[in-house]
């Protein structure tokens, strides 16, 4: 058996995973493919999205952050989305695939716990059973979303391994799949991991670029100068970048974090710092030592303390389709306050990150600049992070 | 090669025993006890050694492997210095066979060519990779052909027939039969692999079958040897013993106790 889709994206990518998921993978490919092409499938998942989360998301131009630039800042607003992040848009959709290919169990890894609460939410909506695999570290650091999950029905599994964070979570969702794909469907929760992963979360989380490619179109008569997004493992950025990418004069920008300065060991900047190697299934930058020793991320935004990016980000930079650059914790969290103050929007801090950078590009542009930064998700749950950051007066690495 | 190990198969095909092939984590708990617990386990009669390299994120392996890993690693166990420990081994053992079981990263960041040759200027004799199927094997397989290493793959008991025809059309050094989902561990039995499963494998390849993953007692051996199994490879319960005691005279005693055991019941009928 062979993957139908190619797996690669130039030199990133592939199936790195133990021979006895080789056929799970190529099912749920299988089963993607039929899916997609499937109008009932289609026409069900529109239907969820619109009336259940609350699609299509404004596209927001900001009246007061920009003031005194010649750039105009537009927010494609995923923090609306039900669930409070752009993470319900593919998991609504891969639980409907669950559905369709028989399973009755879904298997998730979090970080922030974005990702968890949108599958718990789509597992009570859908009846499926749920278990969220979880580094005993972020329990700690995000116990309202664990509380979240909770009351949605979903079964929190406390990772303790290694560095105890996202990385190990997604270790555990693994072995948990190894030995359960019978009746379980892993929902991963990134566009990165194994193929079809990295093909299949694109495509689910493409919405978020097609209508901000419309709404800007009718709102401001024109395509943008750049688009930005922050990257985690790459599902928020890729799904707004997946339509821009024909328009040549569209800037598309990723934006790393860079924790404590990428200078230092504290960052999560696998694109700018890391270099290419083998984990979480993927041929991708990862952040390693010199023998392949997976080195622990860091950022002040769970959601980006990753190691590692999807693939297809690689293969954007290597091709300069794409650019990534970083901001640090301080930049995130003056930007997470800024934008609160001058619109009264909390982000969350993974999508500080981005529009910490896009408030960069907004103070240096010198004619009309038209910016879309991805807000992916809303700040609810870092309150308490900052509350103690601005209280403290300072960054500490956790 | 598969030199040593087609000398141990033979041998045991004449005297109709199955192989005992323990695994450990190289470096674990750290590089000297390390070395004395692999020197027990041949010393004890096993018949080849299949031994881990310590990775950060050992997807295929359970808590006790788990901690094997952690445990090498927090006592700054590298690659080099595992290579050093084969060494060791190989120079005072000439004839035992040596399999390395690592995680592709470990490999591709030290680059494919360069690797295998360590291991093989180290003694090493076959490599298995554990998180690259077949299909991504090609420049996995180039590398071992080039250097004179054995690959060993995983067979698990949902493969496709395409893939296992892949698979027997390289000379490995055995095939490793996962003997039910899921990862690594004795927690989960092993279930012997279907009859027409095995007869299957034996009608396209002569290639040895081990079977691994939750085997763990001496009667698991003698159902292998029903099953018209080669030999059987035990990680967890060998590497249990590592956790459970303090002392390097504890550990090596219960190890080759067990390992005697386990050996004794593969020569039974
Ligand atoms: C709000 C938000 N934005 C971004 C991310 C990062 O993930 P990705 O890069 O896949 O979009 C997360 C992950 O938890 C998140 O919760």
């Amino acid at each position: 058996m062979l993957p139908l889709i190619n797996p690669y994206f130039g030199d990133y990518g592939g199936m790195f995973v133990p021979q006895i998921l080789m056929p799970v993978l190529l099912d749920l490919e299988q089963a993607f493919i039929e899916a997609v092409e499937d109008p009932a499938f289609n026409q069900e998942l529109s239907t969820l999205l619109s009336e259940y989360a609350g699609r299509p998301t404004p596209l927001t131009l900001c009246k007061n952050l920009a003031e005194n630039t010649p750039a105009k800042i537009y927010l494609k607003r995923e923090d609306l989305l039900h669930g409070g992040a752009h993470k319900t848009n593919q998991v609504l959709a891969q639980a409907l695939l669950a559905k369709r290919m028989g399973k009755t169990s879904i298997i998730a890894e979090t970080g922030a716990g974005q990702h968890g609460v949108a599958t718990a939410l789509a597992c009570a909506l859908l009846n499926l059973k749920c278990r969220v695999h979880m580094g005993a570290k972020d329990i700690e650091r995000q116990s309202p979303n664990v509380f979240r999950m909770k009351l949605m029905g979903a079964e929190i599994i406390p990772v303790t391994s290694g560095s105890a964070t996202l990385k190990d979570a997604c270790n555990s969702a693994f072995r948990d799949w190894i030995g359960s794909y019978e009746d379980s469907h892993y929902l991963l929760g990134t566009a990165a991991g194994p193929h079809p992963y990295p093909i299949i979360v694109r495509e689910f989380q493409r919405i978020i670029g097609k209508e901000a490619r419309e709404q800007i179109i009718k709102q401001a008569g024109r395509l943008p100068d750049q688009v930005i997004a922050c990257v985690g493992g790459g599902s928020n950025a890729i799904g707004i970048f997946a339509d821009f990418l024909a328009d040549k004069s569209v800037q598309l920008i990723g934006v790393e974090p860079a924790g404590l300065g990428v200078d230092t060991n504290h960052h999560g900047a696998a694109i700018m710092k890391g270099s290419t190697g083998i984990m979480f299934g993927m041929k991708a930058p990862v952040l390693q030592n010199s023998d392949g020793q997976i080195l622990e991320s860091y950022s002040v935004s769970a959601g980006l303390d990753f190691p590692s990016i999807g693939p297809e980000h690689a293969y954007l930079r290597d091709i300069k389709r794409a650019e990534y650059v970083s901001a640090t914790d301080k930049e995130a969290i003056a930007a997470f306050q800024l934008l609160a103050e001058k619109e009264g929007i909390i982000p969350a801090l993974e999508s500080s990150h981005a529009l910490a950078y896009a408030l960069k590009v907004a103070k240096k542009c010198t004619a009309e600049t038209i910016i879309i930064v991805n807000i992916s998700g809303r700040g609810d749950k870092d309150i308490f992070t900052v509350q103690k950051i601005l209280e403290s007066g300072s960054i500490q690495h956790a | 090669m598969r030199n040593r190990y087609d000398e141990v198969f033979q041998r045991l095909k004449h005297n109709n025993e199955l192989a005992f092939v323990p695994f450990v984590t190289l470096g674990d708990p750290n590089y000297e006890t390390s070395l004395h617990i692999i020197q027990a386990l041949i010393d004890e009669g096993c018949d080849a050694l299949e031994l881990g390299i310590p990775f950060s994120d050992p997807l295929a392996d359970g808590p006790v492997i788990q901690q094997a890993n952690l445990r090498a690693l927090k006592h700054h166990v590298n690659t080099q210095q595992c290579f050093h420990i084969i060494e060791s081994i190989r120079a005072l053992n000439p004839n035992i066979a040596i399999g390395l079981l690592v995680y592709a990263n470990l490999v591709f960041k030290t680059g494919l060519d360069q690797f295998y040759q360590m291991a093989k200027s180290s003694g090493v004799d076959s490599i298995l990779v554990a998180d690259v199927p077949i299909h991504e094997a090609e420049p996995y397989l180039n590398s071992a052909n080039k250097h004179h290493i054995a690959p060993v793959f995983m067979i698990p008991p949902n493969i496709d027939f395409t893939s296992l025809e892949k698979i027997a059309s390289q000379q490995c050094a055995y095939f490793y039969l996962m003997s039910r989902p899921g990862v690594t561990g004795a927690e989960l039995a092993a279930t012997m692999p279907k009859q027409e499963f095995i007869e299957k494998i034996k009608s396209i390849t002569t290639t040895p079958l081990l079977l691994g993953f939750g085997v763990s007692t001496p009667t698991q051996i003698l159902e292998a040897k029903q099953a018209q199994l080669d030999g059987v490879i035990s990680g967890s319960s060998v590497i249990k013993y590592i956790d459970v005691f303090q002392s390097k005279a504890e550990i090596i005693e219960s190890i080759s106790y067990y390992v005697r055991q386990m050996k004794q019941a593969t020569r039974q009928n």
